[in-house]
């Protein structure tokens, strides 16, 4: 009587392993750590590098609980958050600028557990401090460039048609095209019609003259957006990246936002100066007429501007060849004499204009110029009063310039880099370099790390206390059983804990503890109607043997209706809700499901290996 | 062991009824002239926590603020003495995204010793959304409680427990406009949690209506509802108790940021339990349920698992 078959017992100790083993690694919490990491792409951190940072922290008495050094950047461990924060600094002067100093959580876990996959818990930045920004993509403006953009094309593909227009311009957002005799007006159709399908036509006419009316349709605007968006997304991926964030989080929301969390980052002004910064590429010609050694001034047509890397002039034809918007893909290589690349590729419009450029230039050098666009505020004087302006300076700098050894197109390669670093960092910035479309910001939240440490206390504190209280609660007011149902309780709590360590991309907020804490006093509501039909079942005079069946059984689908609807709000609030309510919804709903088991099966088993088999006259209920 | 009890629930149904209405309409009121004190993710703006070394005055700090561009920024003490939140309307323009940063500054040049806790700053848009998004998610979740409970029980119990659902709903809302408690998203989120719960309650007392009723031969429905509360009394109270165990922990320890969470739900438990009984079984009355809303489901029911 009340004996469960043998796998029944497995399965729940098996469940009961899986909880501990991967409930286990968040009893190694994460060390409070500094990551310096080389500035320059694919530059590894020297280990006098990390030995000047010690010596410094030591000098100003920070103790270091431990320093590695890793592949691509070193690892400086901190006793408490205080220390991390009061060490930065020190370790950044120590280092110079030619490394990025980020905080960072160094995970402790011992190495038979990672082997098996387990983690701690990934905290959410209200609890180990960082920033959350939330950026919204500038639209309008995107689709403005580009019909921007497209008029410059037209015009450039009608005269190279020889089809001569009244006008061309843009109102709002249509272009038009007029046109004086029919014979122009379908050139120009089969013009538009071969290079320019993303627009609807329409035609007007007034005094003899022919208006073609192109609006962009539906789905190209579509297509600029998400052309937009995502383009913006590898460009803010490649600049978190230069920030030297541990674990950054670069994400698509909607239709057209991006949200950005910098775990550990405390300077804003500095995260958002580089995440926001808007910056472009050209393809220049290097003056082939002139000789810079020879020229005091930049003659007629062309200008200095200085290396990147050396800050030497260079001087350059004011003409563009393409700028970065053309650029579709960037990557690294080697060349046949392992020297390395960097490979790149135009979309057509692009590649039909560098065509035509270097195709006359063979021999000659070709430049590559990056554009930093920041805005900058400068106080003017307007009617004799002093306002502040924001300003867009721009800064130019040659970051590349090589050889044309033939006619290029849509692809051709970039050598004569330096090293593998180099060209890495190039591609890098001709991939990131161009925003599509600007972009601000629309949502910033900032949780200091102290604040993180106190949430973290606060959240344990309460989780401990309330679980205590319950704990004790049960078993004075259901004895023997209500241990049982500790017991299970406490395998819920691991069972919880386990599920948020592994599964990936769940982290804990504080919400998120306190849907722990509330999942804590609600999954005892199972055995707490199991018990109660226990005892009712007894007091109607059954044998206790037959009233734990009939108890567990009738309580069976009382739980599941209650249980359904819970994780029915869980899953409205994982739908509805933003970061910290998701959270919530995702421990409410892991918890619910996992006290299902735990309640129902996990104390049934042991029930059924206490009282079962043995004859009983009452039970400690 | 535990005897049932026996109280009579039901006695005092038109009087409790009666006191539900009028503290639903009590909310409505409150909420419609004073409507909700909305935390930030609601309104939009920016707000910064600090920590000053020792207990810190205020005024000195909204005086430094009134000369600035910020003259309409709320001061007050958060948690603690030494804790200050500074909150600041959403603003026009350029720099609305650096209000933050250059509050901070203001407060560093007066205090240096000042640290920075939390900076928040949500777009006039990104509130608009969230209100929104919050409304519709509050509506879809009754909803779906609608519908599973139409499913599971019959049309009357579902209006039973959606019923009761609006007044915890409201009552809290309710409580939340009165006691000026800022209503933000994790308050949102506990007064979701609360749906869950209160439907959890009814549900538990709706099933062992329903068993009694195809149980039970003689008894009036006035009696059949009064012996289910009674017999699920104990179960009700229990696991309403230990969730308030764990929620005045919670209140109590877990900090500012998830005070107003703790207290929407103790509050929305309290209210949620109390309309299991007297507004949802309450309105089984009301729509004189009976033994013949029983007969054809019996078949229907017995299929299913």
């Amino acid at each position: 009587m009340n004996k469960y078959p043998l796998w029944k017992y497995l399965l729940v100790l098996v469940v009961a392993l899986f909880g501990i083993i991967y409930a286990l690694p968040n009893l190694y919490p994460d060390d409070p750590a500094l990551q310096v990491t080389a500035k320059k792409a694919g530059a590894e951190t020297a280990p006098d590098v990390l030995e000047r940072a010690v010596a410094a922290l030591e000098k100003s008495g920070i103790s270091v609980k431990r320093s590695e050094l890793l592949p691509g950047s070193a690892l400086i461990r901190f006793n408490n958050v205080d220390d991390q924060i009061n060490a930065k600094d020190v370790v950044q002067s120590a280092v110079s600028d030619d490394y990025v100093v980020a905080m960072n959580l160094a995970p402790n876990t011992p190495d038979w557990l990672v082997s098996l996959g387990a983690g701690p818990v990934k905290l959410g930045l209200d609890l180990r401090g960082g920033v959350h920004f939330l950026m919204e993509v500038d639209m309008a403006k995107a689709t403005e460039n580009k019909l921007k953009n497209d008029l410059n094309n037209i015009r450039d593909g009608l005269r190279e048609e020889k089809v001569r227009y009244k006008q061309a311009s843009k109102e709002g957002d249509q272009l038009r095209l007029s046109f004086t005799t029919e014979e122009r007006v379908s050139q120009a159709r089969s013009l538009l019609q071969k290079e320019f399908r993303d627009y609807l036509i329409q035609e007007e006419q007034a005094d003899n003259v022919t208006t073609l009316l192109l609006t962009l349709s539906e789905q190209a605007v579509k297509e600029i957006k998400d052309y937009a968006v995502s383009q913006n997304l590898t460009s803010l991926r490649n600049r978190v990246n230069e920030l030297g964030v541990a674990e950054p989080v670069v994400q698509r929301q909607g239709a057209d936002r991006i949200v950005i969390q910098l775990p550990g980052i405390q300077d804003t002004a500095e995260a958002k100066r580089i995440i926001g910064r808007a910056a472009n590429l050209e393809f220049r010609m290097v003056d082939w007429e002139n000789d810079p050694l020879s020229v005091s001034r930049a003659p007629v047509g062309s200008e200095f501007l200085p290396m990147r890397s050396t800050g030497q002039g260079v001087l350059l034809k004011k003409d563009v060849i393409v700028t970065g918007d053309r650029v579709v893909g960037a990557s690294t290589g080697y060349d046949e004499n392992g020297r390395p690349q960097v490979n790149i590729e135009l979309d057509s419009v692009g590649g039909k204009r560098m065509f035509r450029t270097t195709n006359k230039h063979v021999k000659d050098s070709m430049a590559v110029v990056f554009i930093e666009l920041e805005p900058e505020k400068r106080t003017v004087v307007v009617d004799g009063k002093e306002v502040e302006k924001v300003f867009t300076k721009e800064t130019r700098e040659v970051i590349n310039v090589a050889t044309i050894q033939s006619a290029l197109g849509n692809s051709f390669r970039i050598t004569g880099l330096d090293s593998p670093a180099e060209a890495k960092e190039l591609a890098l910035l001709l991939r990131a370099g161009a925003l599509a479309a600007p972009m601000y910001f629309v949502e910033e939240r900032t949780v200091g790390p102290s604040l993180g440490q106190q949430n973290i206390e606060a959240g344990l504190m309460s989780l401990v206390t309330g679980f205590a209280l319950v704990l004790l609660f049960m078993v004075g007011y259901y004895k023997l059983f209500g241990l049982i149902a500790n017991v299970a309780l406490v395998l819920n709590l691991l069972l919880l804990v386990a599920f948020m360590s592994i599964i990936p991309g769940a982290t804990l907020s504080l919400p998120g503890m306190a849907g722990i804490v509330l999942t804590v006093g609600m999954a005892v509501d199972a055995n707490v109607l199991i018990f109660a039909r226990i005892r009712e079942e007894m007091a109607n005079g059954i044998t206790p043997h037959a009233a734990i069946n009939a108890g567990y059984d009738r309580a069976f689908l009382t739980i599941l209706d209650a249980n359904i609807t819970t994780l029915l709000v869980g899953l409205v609030l994982f739908a509805f809700g933003s970061g910290p309510v998701k959270g919530f919804a995702v421990t409410l709903s892991i918890g619910i499901l996992t006290s299902m088991f735990t309640a129902i099966v996990g104390t049934r088993a042991i029930v059924n290996l206490i009282y079962g088999g043995r004859a009983l006259q009452k039970l400690s209920i | 062991m535990t005897k049932t009890s026996s109280y009579n629930f039901m006695a005092p149904r038109k009087f409790l009824g009666a006191l539900s209405i009028l503290l639903v309409i009590g909310s409505l009121v409150s909420i419609a002239i004073n409507f909700l004190e909305l935390g930030l993710d609601f309104t939009g703006g920016t707000q910064i926590e600090v920590e000053y070394e020792t207990a810190a005055q205020l005024e000195p700090i909204r005086e430094v603020l009134k000369n600035s561009a910020y003259s309409d920024a709320s001061v007050q003490h958060f948690g603690r003495p030494e804790e200050v939140l500074v909150r600041v309307p959403p603003i026009e323009g350029e720099d609305k995204d650096k209000v933050g940063q250059q509050v901070l500054a203001q407060l560093r040049a007066q205090d240096p010793g000042v640290k920075l806790k939390r900076v928040e700053f949500v777009g006039p848009q990104v509130g608009e959304e969230l209100r929104d998004k919050s409304g519709i998610a509050l509506l879809i979740a009754l909803g779906l409680m609608l519908i599973y409970v139409t499913l599971r029980f019959r049309f009357k119990f579902a209006v039973g427990a959606v019923v009761a659902l609006f007044h915890d709903v409201i009552i809290t809302l309710g409580f939340f406009s009165v006691s000026r408690l800022t209503f933000d998203l994790t308050a949102l989120a506990a007064i979701l949690a609360v749906i869950g719960y209160s439907l959890n309650d009814t549900i538990v007392v709706f099933d062992r209506v329903r068993e009694n009723f195809r149980t039970d031969r003689g008894g009036t429905p006035v009696e059949i509802i009064n012996n289910s509360l009674n017999q699920t009394l104990s179960r009700t109270l229990m696991t309403s108790f230990t969730t308030l165990l764990v929620l005045i922990a919670l209140a109590f320890l877990g900090g500012e940021l998830i005070y107003a969470f703790a207290v929407a739900l103790i509050v929305g438990i309290v209210v949620g339990t109390y309309s299991s009984i007297y507004v949802a079984s309450n309105l089984l009355l009301v729509q004189n349920i009976s033994r013949d809303d029983f007969l054809e489901q019996e078949k229907v029911l017995d299929d299913m698992p």
